[in-house]
């Protein structure tokens, strides 16, 4: 039988979100595809442990989303095109969110863009 | 016979948009990238293509994971966009062409590519984007369009081999289309950048260079490249540069370059453009 083992390819600091990953993920993904819609986006808002909740997420999942930690959400099965609706709701930007995941400030990590779009030789 | 006239590719990073609508092109910051689609938007103004068939990947709009398709063919009147969740702006319907969508989805599931079909299909910033920047202040932009939209979220994600002849595929089925019309064929996202993970920020200008030439002359190198391979050397959304192969592959004919752009960053991905005309 062919296998494919997408996790026994592992490229430091990058997370396969293959269907391990999408099946403990499910409903923390689902709560944020909810987020397309204004009016969850409000009522998460208002009430976001309670809105986790009710999308069946667990303790610790509560937690990564309440914390708003990028790092822990994805290896609690979060998927980056989802999660970025959720921290879209705090105004986090895509820089913000390679800020916090990589433990630089806001200006290292945009100097750290910069320095890679430089010609090297 | 119909005739693809060429292939455009380009980035769709979300602040595009938003720097189109807030009137920010002369800005320092974005001066440059919008500088880059110039040449691509006059080519558009004197070949005035009829069709794009835009190959693109939806982020959570239209697909979720509970019924996530590898490929999927649009074949509706017209594509709406709706709210992503960040608030970004709305725009009219995109026109569609479903009778050329139906003959694309019977040619392509006649040469053994099982796509799915949607009669309706709502279309993200990874659609818009793109239709922004080459036709800037056409919402809509004057031409009919086919969306075809490719699985970047789930993996497994299709081969790279198996996106390249997909556009083969799409290329075949426009030539065998009796209509006379000129099609462009449109493939959105990259260049290298990568959102999620400790590696976040990762860009790979040299491998970034490399597509950009090998999209003209050999796309059969990128062709040969895994997923994961593109994810290590274009960052775990680089590996977007599939919809390009698609585009690249749907030509068939003599293929010359009209014009690229590279920029880095917007937001934190190196944006590109390319044109390749289609003889």
């Amino acid at each position: 039988m062919f296998v494919v083992n997408t996790q026994s390819n592992k490229i430091p600091g990058t997370y396969i979100f293959d269907g391990a990953m999408a099946m403990k993920g499910y409903a923390l993904n689902r709560m944020c595809y909810s987020f397309n819609s204004a009016e969850s986006r409000k009522k998460f808002k208002a009430f976001p442990d309670a809105y986790c909740r009710s999308y069946g997420l667990s303790r610790e999942q509560i937690n990564a989303v309440t914390d708003l930690d990028v790092l822990r959400m994805l290896q609690l099965g979060g998927n980056i095109y989802y999660l970025a609706k959720l921290t879209g709701i705090y105004g986090m930007t895509v820089q913000d969110i390679g800020a916090q995941q990589t433990g630089k400030s806001i200006d290292e990590f945009r100097a750290m863009l910069l320095a890679q779009g430089q010609l090297t030789e | 016979m119909a005739k693809i006239v060429g292939a455009l590719t380009s980035s769709h990073i979300p602040s595009i948009g938003n720097a189109i609508s807030s009137g920010k092109q002369n800005d320092a910051y974005w001066k440059a990238f919008f500088a880059g689609y110039v040449p691509v938007v006059e080519w558009l103004d004197a070949e005035k293509p009829d069709v794009a068939i835009v190959v693109y990947n939806d982020h959570g709009l239209n697909f979720f994971l509970n019924n996530l398709p590898t490929f999927a063919v649009g074949a509706a009147q017209e594509y709406m966009t709706k709210d992503e969740g960040w608030g970004l702006p709305l725009f009219p319907p995109y026109k569609g062409y479903p009778e050329f969508s139906w003959h694309l989805i019977e040619s392509l599931v006649e040469q053994e590519f099982d796509i799915a079909m949607c009669q309706e299909l709502v279309v993200d910033h990874a659609f818009i984007n793109p239709m922004r920047l080459f036709w800037p202040g056409q919402n809509p932009p004057p031409i009919r369009t086919i969306p075809v939209s490719v699985n970047t979220v789930q993996y497994p994600l299709p081969r790279p081999s198996r996106c390249y002849a997909l556009g083969k595929a799409i290329g075949a089925a426009v030539a065998s289309w009796p209509g006379d019309e000129k099609v462009v064929i449109i493939g959105t996202g990259g260049m290298s950048h990568q959102l999620d993970g400790e590696r976040a920020g990762f860009i790979n200008r040299k491998f970034d260079e490399l597509c950009l030439e090998a999209l003209v002359s050999e796309p059969e190198i990128l062709a040969r490249y895994s997923i994961l391979e593109l994810v290590r050397e274009a960052g775990a959304q680089g590996a977007e540069i599939i919809m390009w192969l698609i585009a690249r592959g749907a030509l068939t004919g003599k293929v010359s370059k009209i014009h690229s752009s590279y920029h880095v960053p917007i937001s934190n991905t190196a944006a590109g453009v390319l044109a390749l005309a289609n003889q």
